[in-house]
């Protein structure tokens, strides 16, 4: 057993990963051990280097290499417009679409009644002082369709909207989606947001 | 172990990749948490939203294990409840309520029944505060602290009820009250069930009802802060109320 003792806790750490169970991290390991030189050592120097150098954006949260990652040091962004997302998870789903082309800042979790979140667990203040140190026009905010997240914006438009615009992402049917395999709150949601053609 | 009930889903937490342990409140079983097997997914996550109802089946080898429910949408409320900045804080105070007040697995069929009917206000904003006030003050009866707005505690005369006993919670008229007026709770006509019940009068029927919350159940039963969600709901009151 000592002779495998490393890689049986690199299957132990690969298997606490996201999407990732004992047998498929053994599968993985055993990939990497075999593309040592394709693989498992780029992979393990670019590791060392991002665990030394990987942060948090000192101004949205946003995580970076820098203090202040590339989206709030390129002038491009600062059209005025802030997208304000629950986690970093949702700031890369914007980025993948493209289309917005404004700030973020990350608020790093929703109000939450049952886990005791409030107000200053999440970087509310942070988003305040934003509105007084740069120049925003409007605020969008793009949290998750449900009751912790839509609270969450709630609030935080209760507390920003006197000093700028605050807008919120449309809810309804999604693409592709099917009217007979939505839930009622969708169809309800969606009907009332319904447009002119 | 395995029974079945009408329940409200008061909250989910992620369990894993794949699934939660959901906190309802069930008719006959009381607050009570389960772990619901792929709650996560794309299909379920919209049926296990707070303030949905839905009928679940509660299965474990032992009765003090969590166990695991199985989840059948009855009713949801998401899209009433996302609505409007009343409803949203609101259904939050609701939910924030039941799972910091009563204690695990005590059955309280009678409060269930009571908040069923306050939820499906939840949208009529006009309405809806007033809805709350008195089921604030079903869930303090619940919890062994009703209060007894009837007659006065001093003269037991029944009118000119103005002022409420931090003490024994019960109703007093300006003349009982004397030189003690200062140190009672505003009794508004609307905590008694009579009058208009503006804004203004409903918070200050929440300011009483408060009270007994933060001193007799937050302190004596529960022993940490009221819910956020209830001071947000307040503040909302009497911001719409100024």
């Amino acid at each position: 057993m000592s002779a495998t003792r490393d890689i049986d806790h690199l299957i132990e750490l690969m298997a606490k990963l996201p999407g990732l169970g004992p047998r498929s991290a053994r599968r993985a390991v055993l990939h990497l051990i075999r593309k040592r030189d394709l693989l498992l050592t780029p992979l393990a120097d670019v590791m060392q280097t991002v665990a030394a150098t990987a942060r948090e954006c000192l101004n949205c949260g946003n995580v970076g290499t820098t203090d202040i990652c590339d989206i709030c040091q390129s002038e491009k962004r600062a059209n005025g417009e802030l997208c304000v997302v629950e986690d970093v998870a949702d700031l890369w789903a914007m980025e993948r679409s493209g289309v917005f082309k404004g700030r973020y800042h990350v608020l790093g979790g929703t109000l939450s009644a049952l886990d005791a979140v409030g107000p200053d667990d999440l970087r509310i203040p942070q988003l305040v002082n934003r509105l007084e140190a740069e120049t925003i026009s409007e605020v969008i905010l793009a949290l998750n369709a449900t009751i912790d997240g839509q609270t969450t914006a709630h609030y935080i438009a209760d507390q920003i909207e006197h000093r700028v615009s605050v807008t919120s992402l449309a809810q309804g049917v999604p693409i592709g989606g099917e009217l007979d395999y939505l839930d009622d709150g969708t169809i309800t949601a969606a009907l009332n947001a319904r447009k002119k053609l | 172990m395995e029974w079945q009930d009408d329940a409200l889903l008061l909250g989910t937490r992620p369990h894993g990749e794949s699934s939660v342990i959901a906190t309802v409140f069930a008719r006959e079983r009381g607050v009570h948490a389960g772990v619901i097997r792929g709650g996560q997914s794309r299909k379920m996550a919209p049926v296990l939203q707070p303030g949905s109802q839905v009928a679940v089946t509660w299965r474990a080898r032992l009765e003090d294990h969590i166990g695991s429910f199985t989840a059948e949408p009855l009713r949801s409320r998401a899209a009433a409840v996302m609505g409007g900045r009343l409803a949203l804080t609101g259904a939050g105070a609701v939910m924030g309520l039941l799972q910091y007040a009563l204690p695990e697995r005590e059955p309280h069929p009678a409060l269930y029944d009571q908040t069923l009917p306050l939820l499906d206000l939840l949208g009529q904003d006009d309405i809806w505060p007033l809805a709350y006030l008195g089921w604030e003050k079903a869930l303090l009866a619940e919890l062994g602290y009703g209060l007894e707005l009837g007659k006065c505690a001093v003269t037991g005369q029944r009118e000119g009820l103005i002022y409420v006993s931090p003490k024994t919670g019960r109703a007093v008229s300006a003349e009982g009250a004397g030189d003690w007026a200062g140190r009672l709770l505003p009794l508004p006509p609307c905590l008694k069930g009579e009058g208009a019940a503006p804004d203004a009068e409903i918070a200050l029927g929440l300011e009483t009802t408060g009270y007994f919350l933060r001193h007799k159940v937050a302190s004596e039963q529960v022993g940490k802060p009221l819910p956020d969600a209830r001071e947000r709901l307040v503040a909302l009151i009497r911001k719409r109320a100024a």
